[in-house]
């Protein structure tokens, strides 16, 4: 403790005479909070987004989770919200509950998991992890909010316009969804999904290079790669798939926007409907879906490696000990990066691809397993031998942990292409889905929030209401998920709207089952409340927020409680050591922060890290340099 | 059984109220020491408590879950490939289930056993490259071995079709399927165009091809038992999936690329019906890609028939051309002699002489 204690006085210190040329012009309500161009505004900026949206979504799952969980349900009591879309008899109508299922995942897929985790963390994250004063262009690091916030409101119009809103599945396959003829959703509520959609793409791209260019331009003197935190290299991946994969899916939003308004066919063939043969020949619907996944699948990374890489951290944090294997884990996120871009045709096995293809496929898909099996194994190691600290961002990382694996091991059996035939858009995928990427991202999103909060709102989170929260989620999320494994394997499909069809006395099998799902994701779903209090009331009302509250070694703890803009008052600190020095033997402080010089911790240091003695003048060496590429 | 799980959840949800409210009190009177930064607080036995109750109770819950809901799972399946694909299912989940168990045993066991202890310090550990090297060749080992054996699977099912299977076509319209048997003198299906359908003629058969003149077609499915069949897929409209979960079979149909899937049924309707003791069961075939408002209820029934009975009912099904004599206008003058002989003998000929004569006239 003492160490760090001394360090972030003289920091202080050094403030006072060093009067930083930011500080002169006072930023009015407008440029501080809502045009803001500083990195922690934005990232609050999209978190409060995204909690928004989490409700939002959420809601929608719970209204199709009544019509799955009790059929017969008179919904009447929903008509003052839904209106029109509760028909006469008092049921959910059959369209409007495939819009439900668009929106949902179209919402909890990119509004939620990439924008409020992604948006919300690399934002914040990055530059005070690596010792930088804001994003590498601070400018357009708030049009990209700005263009999401757009783009948010365009996809919450669609939801009030008459025809509903977009209802062809999140994937939107065409023809469905290029055809307004083939559904009400695939008029006006399609066009609008693709619009905000194409903005959404443009946000996150600016994000994207904003994300990469920091960490590669902007890394404080001493931060080499490998002395990272594993934050920020999951940041940095992530940015990277974003980057190369969402132009594919502009790509093939756009060619989608051309067959629907200019009449080009390159998804159109051969389509007679409501009595009429279109003139469209040639097109493939195929193409659709390679492109779409081209971006789809490494999206299931772009949500869930940053959820893995703030984990990371708060295990090791909470652990009181290094993170196990932090170059493999390095390694395995590397491997997931490149695999994430060649594996897309898992989800295509049949759709009357080639089946070679789906041979290839499925070899890639499972090696993709490999890496990931290593982060379970390496996150459990960490656990081993710990001093676990359960603070609420620790419970939801184990949660975390938990439902990654569960939610990893059927992705071995869904990867099998063999085994993928009977299993292909049953409830084993939504199953499989929810819980590796969904629950499991949603999981990070939560213990994040918990660990950053004192940060990002210099206040303290009410920690006992944090663990009821975990509690009820972690159980519920099993009790909602678990069982859909066993639908799936009874052959239900998804997005049904009633299962009266399905052979096997569908109608009569699992409905107590169904019940049961719906109202443990109610009880989930309600539970969140105690989150949305506990965030807005301790945003204003918590306890304030030492120092370093968690007794963390990365470099945002040394900033001021509330740091201003600029992140640091005085010099930017160096960095001389990796960021998982926890319970070092030889030292009497069970953490040493990155700041920490090598010279100052003789009794601790390691006989290769002697060495590093050496270089710790070439890196105080380094600030004028430093200083000089902020004046430019 | 609605009204208990009513009970139920309004008494969960009360609970959750209660537990809300009663926190949030706690939260205002014990603001003080709840906010705390010191690491040790009650509640860190507490929630280690929870992850070994969480643990246990979990694996009670898994345990009995499977048992409830392993009756209404598929029963063994009725195709050949499938009982392959079955076997290899429940050894890859035993596999998994064996990994999950596993793993997560040791996160909520270590969870638990290494909570803060203020006298213990932790085990700086950072890297072991042995450990590492093992769990990464035992994972990679065990899923080379899943995937060698699911891709000679894959292989094989979607290897080509026997040259005497029996072929039939399906049309997925919204919301529907139309079937077309090759009938009974070919086992050729003529071609069809998008172009050519009409209120009667919904698949759009192309008649000028000769081996459409036999064809005819159905609002059910019915497949020869331990005969290979081969599944003809295509779509009118927007995507549909055909689905038979008995038969373990699944293939999108795409408007514009026809698609395929051959199987052998191996199990009568009549097989399934005593296996099941349900007299009424029937097999049904399913969309499974999102297709519109009438998706889920997209369904045809399929009978699966002993050969004999099969070819049976093969034989009293009348070619599309027989019940629909106005279509020989469409046929080409060269083939005509060789169409007309499924149009029937005079009886019904005359019943609709007038409008044969007048579309034969237009054609000409």
């Amino acid at each position: 403790m003492s160490t760090a204690t001394t360090h972030a006085e003289e920091v202080h210190t050094h403030a006072h005479d060093h009067d930083h040329e930011h500080e002169h012009h006072e930023l009015n309500f407008w440029t501080k909070y809502i045009f803001s161009t500083d990195h922690k505004t934005i990232a609050k900026q999209y978190l409060i987004s995204g909690i928004l949206w989490a409700f939002i979504g959420g809601s929608l799952s719970i209204i199709f989770r009544l019509q799955l969980g009790f059929p017969e349900m008179q919904l009447d009591w929903l008509r003052p919200i839904l209106g029109e879309w509760i028909d006469e008899g008092g049921k959910l109508d059959k369209e409007f509950y495939l819009a439900l299922v668009t929106m949902h995942g179209t919402i909890m897929v990119f509004f939620v998991l990439t924008a409020g985790l992604s948006g919300t963390f690399s934002n914040f994250l990055i530059p005070l992890q690596i010792g930088a004063r804001d994003m590498a262009s601070g400018f357009i690091n708030m049009l990209s909010y700005w263009f999401f916030f757009l783009s948010s409101m365009i996809m919450f119009a669609s939801l009030f316009i008459e025809t509903g809103p977009a209802s062809g599945g999140w994937v939107i396959y065409p023809p469905l969804s290029a055809l307004p003829q083939a559904m009400p959703g695939s008029g006006l509520g399609m066009t609008m999904w693709l619009t905000a959609m194409t903005f959404f793409i443009v946000s996150s791209l600016m994000g994207g290079i904003n994300y990469i260019c920091t960490v590669i331009n902007l890394r404080t003197r001493g931060m080499t790669f490998t002395k990272m935190p594993l934050t920020i290299w999951s940041f940095f991946f992530t940015a990277i798939l974003g980057l190369l994969s969402f132009p594919v899916l502009l790509s093939a939003a756009l060619l989608l926007i051309f067959d629907r308004s200019f009449g080009t066919s390159f998804y159109l063939s051969e389509i007679y409907i409501q009595g009429q043969a279109l003139p469209n020949m040639g097109g493939s619907p195929i193409l659709y879906q390679h492109l779409f996944w081209f971006l789809g699948h490494p999206e299931v990374y772009i949500v869930l490696l940053p959820a893995l890489g703030m984990t990371s951290e708060i295990i090791a944090t909470n652990s009181r000990k290094p993170i196990f294997g932090y170059r493999a884990m390095i390694g395995s996120m590397m491997g997931i990066t490149v695999l994430a871009f060649i594996v897309w045709a898992h989800h295509m096995f049949v759709t009357g691809m080639n089946p070679f293809l789906g041979s290839v496929f499925m070899f890639l898909t499972l090696i993709i397993a490999v890496p990931s099996a290593v982060k379970a194994f390496n996150y459990i190691t960490t656990l081993w031998k710990g001093n676990l600290i359960f603070t609420p961002a620790m419970l939801f990382s184990i949660g975390l942990v938990s439902l990654f694996i569960s939610g990893g091991v059927t992705g071995i059996i869904l990867g099998n292409s063999a085994l993928d035939i009977n299993l292909h858009d049953t409830y084993f995928v939504v199953a499989h889905f929810h819980l590796v990427m969904g629950a499991a991202s949603f999981f990070g999103l939560m213990a994040g929030v918990y660990h950053w909060f004192p940060k990002m709102f210099g206040r303290m989170m009410n920690k006992t209401l944090g663990y009821i929260h975990f509690w009820f989620t972690f159980v519920g999320v099993y009790m909602v998920f678990f069982p859909m494994h066993y639908i799936g394997i009874a052959g239900f499909p998804r997005r049904y709207y009633s299962f009266t069809a399905v052979g096997n006395d569908g109608a009569a099998a699992f409905t107590n089952m169904n019940a049961f799902i719906s109202i443990a994701a109610i009880i989930t779903f309600t539970a969140q409340a105690i989150f949305a209090w506990n965030f807005f009331y301790s945003i204003f009302k918590g306890k304030k927020a030492p120092q370093n509250p968690w007794n963390s070694t990365t470099l945002e703890w040394t900033t001021p409680v509330e740091p201003g803009h600029g992140n640091w008052e005085g010099e930017i600190p160096a960095v001389y050591r990796w960021p998982y020095d926890y319970s070092k033997p030889g030292s009497d402080v069970d953490f040493i922060p990155q700041n920490v010089p090598f010279s100052a911790t003789k009794s601790s240091n390691l006989p290769e890290e002697e060495a590093e003695i050496a270089k710790e003048n070439e890196i105080e060496g380094l600030l004028g340099a430093q200083n000089e590429s902020y004046n430019r | 059984m609605f009204y208990l799980i009513g009970l139920l959840s309004v008494i969960f949800f009360a609970l959750a109220i209660s537990v809300i409210s009663k926190s949030i009190k706690l939260n205002k009177s014990l603001a003080a020491s709840d906010y705390t930064d010191e690491a040790l607080d009650g509640s860190n036995n507490a929630n280690a408590y929870g992850m070994i109750i969480f643990w246990a109770l979990g694996t009670i819950a898994g345990v009995w879950s499977f048992m409830v809901a392993k009756p209404d799972f598929l029963p063994i399946a009725a195709s050949e490939h499938g009982l392959r694909t079955d076997s290899m299912f429940w050894i890859s989940m035993a596999v998994v289930t064996l990994a999950f168990f596993f793993t997560n045993t040791l996160l909520l066991f270590f969870a638990f056993k290494y909570r803060y202890n203020k006298d213990r310090k932790a085990t700086f550990y950072p890297v072991n490259h042995k450990l590492e090297l093992i769990w990464t060749v035992i994972p990679a080992i065990v899923m080379a071995i899943l995937v060698f054996t699911g891709w000679r699977t894959w292989r094989d099912i979607t290897s080509q079709a026997p040259s005497d299977a029996v072929v039939i076509e399906i049309t997925g319209h919204q919301f529907g399927w139309y079937v077309r048997y090759a009938g009974n003198d070919d086992n050729q299906l003529g071609n069809y165009n998008y172009k050519l359908i009409d209120e009667t003629n919904n698949i759009g058969i192309d008649f000028t091809d000769k081996n459409s003149f036999d064809d005819f077609t159905a609002t059910e499915l019915h497949l020869p038992k331990g005969k290979p069949v081969l599944l003809k897929i295509h779509a009118q409209d927007v995507l549909h999936s055909v689905y038979l979960p008995f038969h373990r079979v699944k293939m999108d149909a795409v408007p514009g690329m026809p698609t395929k899937f051959w199987f052998t049924p191996n199990m009568s309707t009549d097989e399934m019906r005593a296996k099941l003791g349900k007299k009424d069961f029937n097999y049904k075939l399913n969309c499974t890609e999102i297709c519109g408002r009438g998706h889920f209820g997209m369904a045809i029934t399929v009978f699966v028939d002993e050969p004999e009975d099969y070819a049976k009912w093969c034989a009293e099904q009348k070619p599309f051309l027989a019940t629909n004599p106005t279509y020989l206008a469409k046929v080409p003058d060269n083939l005509k002699m060789k169409a007309s002989k499924y149009i029937p003998a005079e009886p019904v000929a005359v019943d609709s002489a007038a409008a044969p004569a007048e579309e034969a006239v237009s054609v000409n």
